[in-house]
């Protein structure tokens, strides 16, 4: 695990760790920064996939809703007027579609995040309670094809950290 | 964004975010507020103040439930009283914090990073005091949760066609919508002072809230994308809450409710309310924390700016119910708006226009937009014309409408009164007890305004 002081420091190392060939690493910052984003290629679009299929169950259970209960389970005949009354129903249809949107894109976003996860090696190092204040780091994983335990820390070396440390499991 | 502007008027409207703070200074700082500083005298002053007033609702509950609705003033044919006006009043109020969080956020206003997480948290303590009223104004309060459709030995289903039901479905995604939004906000600051505090109990609680979050870029990228969705879905949500809100008036027949301006009307309101109430929390908070670098004048100079163009379009609303009055050539709408104008409410009528038309007129001003107590002054005067407003809307309209046999007056009791106080009590109780224990500035929204956040990669060797 390297540290750096400054954003730019870690964006341009990030993209180093990529072109040199290494997949399974991470970069962590106490702000969300876009040009990592770019650097580490990262393009997951699942949320918003999650979130549409979330908003049209949503409306079409809300109105699915108010038509059953106003047309199967208690229909009212009032007036000869029609029992699913579709401008009526909207609001209710709407207000489902954003419930259950909304509530899909949060529970997606920690689920796809692997959240809640109380535990993970990275909380060793004893430095790393500023990524969540000040500091920028990059971690390379064992996982990776390319690891090498003597090449891979001359590489995060040539990065110039301010700091460098292993992570235990 | 990050320079001093310096106006042609002479005052220098400062930054975003005052010179001279680091990433860790402003973590520390926020952070501090919460883990360091020990629990004030003050602030238990006014939790206990509040506390106490929140009494008044727990008393004024318990004799409407021993007693029922009779102890209200309500009769024929004000059926409606403070219920609805207090409802209405405190939704609208939650309004300014979905805007701030949401809709600012999607216009790329940064500055709104130092006040989205006070303001969304008064959202939801607002909603969770306008719920009451809804909830408590049953004749069988005990049997509430008849309002949801859940299935029943009784064929009982609600109506979909009505206001009212479309309110329960409203409300509700507002309240869950702006909870979820705002404890999405929050994992990434509770994750800071997971790291920063020094005492285990408060490392496990906020670690557990936390979830674990390790700053990951990974993470972060979902987590941008998920912040967007909830925003772009909390926005028309606001503007349909509110709405549906004022349907409740707008499909009666009623002259003075029946009329195609409430949607817009109400919403303009509600912002207009909402940003009052921000401005009348903000102003003390940030002094008595000593965040005026953080919260600076810049951003007071917005909120009321926005205030100022929400408050001239509630003007606008009221010209023109004058002028239906009149246009309509309708014997009820004439009478309805003279009777506002002359009746025997008419002080209150009178006073709403000062409140909600000539005051904010003061705030074309560059002095008084950056004068803080002035500001904060005017803020109240704002929520009072908007309790006005929404008691001229609903009494004065019911007390005399078509049949004059049927005309009556309307006077709140002592019971309206101890049960709107009440709220008042268990809204600044929520608003101490959130300040004590969370932070209450996003922090890491905070950091991106920072000149030394922005990315600047080193050139190559």
């Amino acid at each position: 695990m390297a540290e750096f002081g400054t954003p730019g420091e870690l964006v341009a190392a990030a993209r180093k760790t990529r072109e040199a060939g290494y997949r399974k690493f991470d970069s962590y910052t106490p702000y969300p920064i876009h040009e990592l984003d770019e650097a580490m290629d990262l393009h997951d679009n699942r949320v918003s996939l999650y979130t549409l299929i979330g908003g049209l169950v949503g409306g079409s259970g809300g109105f699915g809703l108010a038509s059953w209960i106003s047309a199967k389970a208690l229909p009212l005949n009032i007036g000869g007027r029609p029992l699913i009354s579709i401008p009526m129903f909207i609001p209710v249809t709407f207000e489902c579609t954003i419930l259950i949107a909304g509530l899909t894109a949060a529970i997606s976003m920690l689920l796809l995040n692997g959240l809640p996860l109380p535990y993970h090696p990275v909380f060793n190092v004893e430095r790393f309670g500023a990524a969540s204040k000040s500091k920028f780091f990059l971690c390379i994983e064992t996982d990776d094809p390319k690891f090498d335990p003597a090449s891979t820390v001359k590489f995060l070396e040539s990065l110039n950290p301010e700091e460098l440390a292993e992570v235990a499991r | 964004m990050s320079q001093p502007v310096e106006l042609p008027s002479g005052i220098k409207v400062g930054t975003v975010i005052d010179e001279g703070h680091s990433l860790a200074s402003v973590s520390d700082k926020i952070a501090g507020i919460v883990l360091k500083r020990k629990t004030t005298f003050g602030w238990i002053v006014g939790l206990l103040i509040s506390f106490a007033v929140l009494q008044s609702l727990m008393a004024a509950a318990t004799m409407l439930f021993v007693k029922g609705v009779g102890i209200w003033g309500i009769n024929i044919p004000v059926g409606w009283g403070f219920a609805i006006v207090n409802f209405v009043w405190w939704i609208g109020i939650g309004h300014a914090g979905t805007l701030i969080s949401a809709i600012l956020l999607l216009l790329n206003q940064s500055w709104r990073n130092a006040i989205n997480r006070f303001a969304e948290a008064m959202t939801l303590f607002a909603v969770m005091c306008a719920g009451m009223f809804p909830v408590l104004h049953t004749g069988r309060p005990w049997l509430a949760y008849w309002l949801l459709p859940y299935p029943n030995t009784m064929d009982l289903w609600p109506q979909f066609r009505s206001p009212l039901l479309w309110d329960v479905f409203a409300v509700s995604t507002y309240l869950t919508i702006s909870a979820v939004f705002w404890f999405v906000g929050l994992i990434p600051d509770l994750a800071t002072l997971r790291d920063t505090s020094k005492k285990r109990w408060q490392q496990v609680l906020f670690g557990a809230l936390a979830m674990g979050w390790r700053s990951s870029a990974r993470h972060w990228q979902r987590y941008e994308k998920a912040s967007l969705l909830l925003a772009g879905l909390a926005t028309p949500l606001v503007v349909s809450v509110h709405t549906v809100v004022s349907f409740d008036f707008a499909v009666s027949m009623v002259p003075g409710w029946h009329t195609t301006i409430f949607p817009p009307y109400f919403v303009a309101g509600a912002i207009y309310s909402g940003f009052g109430m921000v401005l009348t929390l903000m102003i003390p908070v940030r002094k008595f924390y000593g965040l005026e670098d953080i919260i600076t004048l810049r951003h007071l100079n917005n909120m009321a700016k926005v205030t100022l163009a929400t408050g001239m379009i509630v003007s606008y609303g009221y010209t023109l119910e004058a002028f239906f009055g009149y246009y309509s050539a309708d014997i009820y709408e004439k009478f309805m708006i003279l009777n506002r104008m002359t009746g025997p409410y008419a002080p209150f009528y009178w006073c709403l226009i000062l409140c909600n038309v000539i005051t904010p007129q003061f705030l074309w001003s560059k002095k008084i937009r950056t004068n803080p107590l002035i500001l904060w002054i005017i803020s109240i005067v704002v929520n009072i014309g908007m309790w006005l407003e929404r008691f001229v809307i609903v009494v004065t309209s019911l007390h005399r409408d078509f049949l004059p046999s049927s005309w009556s007056m309307y006077w709140p009791t002592r019971w309206d009164w101890a049960t709107y106080i009440g709220t008042l009590g268990l809204f600044m109780t929520l608003i101490f007890l959130f300040v004590r224990v969370l932070p209450m500035i996003t922090i890491f929204e905070l950091r991106m305004l920072l000149p030394g956040a922005r990315v600047k990669e080193p050139v190559a060797r």
